[in-house]
C-alpha cells in the first residue's frame, strides 16, 4: 500500500526534486534495515534473560532450542519473590538508592545555586573542580576508602565495613559531582532578572532558591534525580568491596555472589533475579525517557 | 578606670557581634556555607582518598614500613603487570573506537527516518545503557556459557564448531570488548544524535546543490560541525572504559589466567582479595596518567566553550 501511494505520488512532484527525494527514500529504507539489525543486537541479551527466566531447570539443561520456551513457567519468579534473601537485597538496594538520591539532590541543588548565582572567592575554580572529580573513577578510590574505614574503626570504634548503610555515605561521591554540574547548567540558563526581582522584593537567598530556582529548574532536578538513582542502583564495585554477609548485600552483588552457588549455576533464577533487578531503572526510563536523555546529554551540551 | 573600661569593653563586644553578624549576612559567606557540604564531601571522600592512595602505594605489604618506589619497581619486573597494561590499553582503545563508530552510524540511521518514529527507535536502542551493567553482563555470561551457549547453538547450524567464548585468551578478550561496546554504544548514539540535530539543515542543502556525495557531506559538513562533541564524548568514554570493573569482573573475573585483567580488576584482586593493599593501590594508580591526559583535554574544551559564551 505504502509503495503504491509513493509511486502514484511521484510523477506529480516537480522533476528537479525527483533525484533528491528518491535518494532520501532509499536512504530511509536502508536506515530501517540497519536499525532493525542494531535493535536485534542491542535487545538480544535482555530478551534472552526474559526467555530463560520462563524456563524450568529441566528445560534449560535439555539440549533443545535455547531461543524458544517450550513449557513456560513462572516458578522462578515465585521462588525468588517468596525467598527472604532476595527481598532483603531488594530492600537494601531501595533504601540505599532513595537515601542517596535525597542526599545528592539536597547537596547538589544548594551548592549549584551558590556556585551559579552567588559566587564567592574561588567559586569558579570549584565549579570546574567539581566536574573534574566526576572523572575520578571508583576503581581508583576503593582501596584507600577500604583502609580509611579500618582507620575509623580503630579510632572511633564505629564499624563501617559490612553494613549496607555505609554505602549511603560513599555513593554520593559518585552522584553529587555530576548532579551539581547538571544543576549549574540549568541554573545558569535562568534569566538574572528573575532573581534580582525577588531580591528587590526582599526575598532572602534561601527564598530565592526555593520559591524561584527550584520550580523553574524542576526538569533539571528530575534529570539529576534519575541520574543519581540509576548510578546508585547499578553500583557494583563499592558493595562488592565493602559488604560481605548476605543480609547486607545490595541487588547487583547479591545476585552475582549468592545465586551462583559454587559451580552450580541455576540460570533460570539468576536471569529472573537480574531481570527483576533491572526492572526499576527500566520502568523509570520507560516513563521518563526525555528527562533521562536530558540528563545524559546535559554534561556535554551545557556548561 | 573601671567606669571607663566597662563601656569600651561592651562597645568592643557589641562591635564584634555586629561584625560577625555582618559577616554572616554577607553574600559570599552564605554562598560558601551553601557549598560547604559539597566541598566537605569531595574533600574527605574523593580528594583525600586519592592522595592517600599515593601514600599507601609506597608502603610495604604489612603497611609498617615506607619503601618509596619499591612497589613500582616490583611491578615493573612482573610480566603479569605488562600484560595488564597491554590488555587495559587494548580494551579501552578498541572499545571506544568501535563504540564511537557504531554510535555515529546508528545516530545517522535514526536521524534519517521520519521524526515521528525516531522516539520509538531511540527508546529501544538505549536499553543496554539503562540496565545495570552487572546484571546485563550476567545475560552475556549465560549467552557465552561453555556448555549451553545460545550463540554456539546458532553457529552449529552453519557448521561452525563450538567457540570457546570465555575459555581462550583471544576469544575472552573479544568477548569483554564486545560486551563493553554493547553497553556503551547507545550513549554515543544519544550524544551524536543530539549533535546531529543541531547541525543546520541548510548546510546539507547547500552541499547537495554543490553536488556533494553522501560521504562528502559527512566528511565536510557533519564531522567538522560535530568535532567538539565527538571529542568530548570519546574522551569521557575513554576514562570510564579504562576504569571499567563490572563487565570484566562478572564475565571473566580476569581469566583465563590473567588475559582479560584490567587495572581496576587486578587492583581489586591484589588489594582486597589477596590483602596486599599497597600493591593494589599501586596498580590502580597507573590509571592516573591516562585519566589526567583525558581530563586535561576535556577541561580545555570546557574552558574554551566558556570563553565563547
Amino acid at each position: 500500500m505504502a509503495n503504491a501511494a509513493i509511486s502514484a505520488g511521484a510523477p506529480v512532484r516537480p522533476v528537479k526534486y525527483g533525484s533528491i527525494s528518491r535518494d532520501r527514500r532509499w536512504a530511509m529504507r536502508w536506515s530501517y534495515f540497519f536499525l532493525v539489525l542494531f535493535v536485534i543486537f542491542f535487545l538480544t541479551p535482555p530478551l534472552y534473560m526474559f526467555i530463560t527466566s520462563l524456563k524450568s531447570s529441566g528445560e534449560i539443561s535439555a539440549a533443545k532450542n535455547p531461543w524458544w520456551v517450550y513449557a513456560p513457567t513462572l516458578s522462578n519468579y515465585i521462588e525468588l519473590l517468596t525467598q527472604n534473601q532476595y527481598l532483603v537485597f531488594f530492600r537494601n538496594s531501595a533504601l540505599v538508592s532513595i537515601c542517596v538520591v535525597a542526599i545528592s539532590i539536597v547537596i547538589s541543588v544548594v551548592a549549584a545555586f551558590s556556585l551559579a548565582r552567588m559566587k564567592f572567592w574561588g567559586s569558579a575554580t570549584l565549579a570546574t573542580g567539581v566536574f573534574l572529580t566526576y572523572l575520578i573513577p571508583d576503581t581508583l578510590l576503593f582501596i584507600p576508602l577500604f583502609k580509611m574505614f579500618a582507620f575509623v574503626r580503630d579510632t572511633t570504634g564505629i564499624e563501617l565495613m559490612n553494613h549496607w548503610w555505609t554505602l549511603i555515605i560513599i555513593y554520593p561521591t559518585l552522584t553529587v559531582p555530576f548532579c551539581t554540574w547538571i544543576m549549574i547548567g540549568y541554573f545558569a540558563s535562568i534569566p538574572k532578572e528573575l532573581d534580582e526581582a525577588a531580591l528587590i522584593d526582599g526575598a532572602t537567598w534561601m527564598q530565592t532558591l526555593t520559591k524561584i530556582f527550584i520550580p523553574v529548574a524542576l526538569p533539571g532536578i528530575i534529570a539529576a534525580t534519575i541520574f543519581a538513582f540509576t548510578v546508585s542502583w547499578a553500583q557494583f564495585l563499592y558493595p562488592l568491596a565493602f559488604t560481605t554477609s548476605t543480609d547486607e548485600l545490595v541487588l547487583p552483588v547479591g545476585i552475582v555472589t549468592t545465586l551462583i552457588k559454587g559451580d552450580v549455576f541455576n540460570w533460570g533464577q539468576i536471569m529472573t533475579g537480574a531481570l527483576l533487578g533491572a526492572a526499576p531503572p527500566l520502568i523509570i526510563y520507560a516513563f521518563l525517557m526525555d528527562y533521562y536523555i536530558a540528563g545524559l546529554t546535559a554534561g556535554a551540551t551545557k556548561g | 578606670m573601671a567606669d571607663i573600661a566597662a563601656p569600651t569593653a561592651t562597645a568592643v563586644a557589641g562591635d564584634r557581634r555586629t561584625g560577625l553578624h555582618r559577616l554572616m549576612q554577607r553574600k559570599s559567606t552564605i554562598a560558601f556555607l551553601m557549598a560547604l557540604p559539597l566541598i566537605l564531601l569531595i574533600g574527605i571522600l574523593v580528594l583525600y582518598p586519592a592522595c592517600y592512595a599515593i601514600w599507601l602505594a609506597m608502603l610495604n605489604k604489612s603497611m609498617s614500613k615506607f619503601v618509596g618506589l619499591g612497589n613500582f619497581q616490583f611491578l615493573f619486573k612482573r610480566d603479569t603487570f605488562w600484560d595488564v597494561v597491554f590488555q587495559s590499553c587494548l580494551f579501552a582503545i578498541t572499545a571506544v573506537v568501535f563504540k564511537a563508530i557504531i554510535g555515529f552510524v546508528v545516530a545517522h540511521f535514526v536521524h534519517n527516518i521520519p521524526s515521528k518514529g525516531q522516539r520509538k527507535w531511540r527508546g529501544m536502542l538505549l536499553v543496554p545503557w539503562v540496565i545495570p551493567p552487572a546484571m546485563s553482563t550476567l545475560a552475556w555470561l549465560w549467552l557465552f556459557d561453555p556448555a549451553y551457549s545460545a550463540f554456539n547453538w546458532i553457529l552449529a547450524h552453519f557448521g561452525i564448531g563450538p567457540v570457546p567464548w570465555l575459555g581462550e585468551a583471544a576469544w575472552a578478550r573479544f568477548a569483554v570488548i564486545l560486551v563493553n561496546i554493547w553497553a556503551g554504544a547507545p550513549f554515543f548514539m544519544i550524544m551524536y544524535l543530539a549533535a546531529l540535530k543541531s547541525v543546520p539543515e541548510q548546510l546539507y542543502e547547500a552541499a547537495a546543490i554543490d553536488g556533494a556525495a553522501w560521504w562528502q557531506r559527512i566528511w565536510y559538513v557533519t564531522l567538522p560541525m560535530m568535532r567538539n562533541i565527538i571529542a568530548i564524548t570519546a574522551l569521557f568514554s575513554l576514562i570510564v572504559t579504562f576504569a571499567n570493573f563490572d563487565i570484566v569482573r562478572v564475565l571473566t573475573n580476569g581469566g583465563p589466567l590473567t588475559a582479560t585483567q584490567l587495572f581496576g580488576t587486578w587492583g581489586f584482586k591484589l588489594g582486597i582479595e589477596s590483602g596486599d593493599i599497597p600493591l593494589g593501590s599501586c596498580v590502580v594508580l597507573f590509571m592516573v596518567p591516562i585519566l589526567a591526559v583525558a581530563a586535561a583535554f576535556i577541561l580545555r574544551d570546557i574552558s574554551r566553550r566558556g570563553s565563547e559564551v
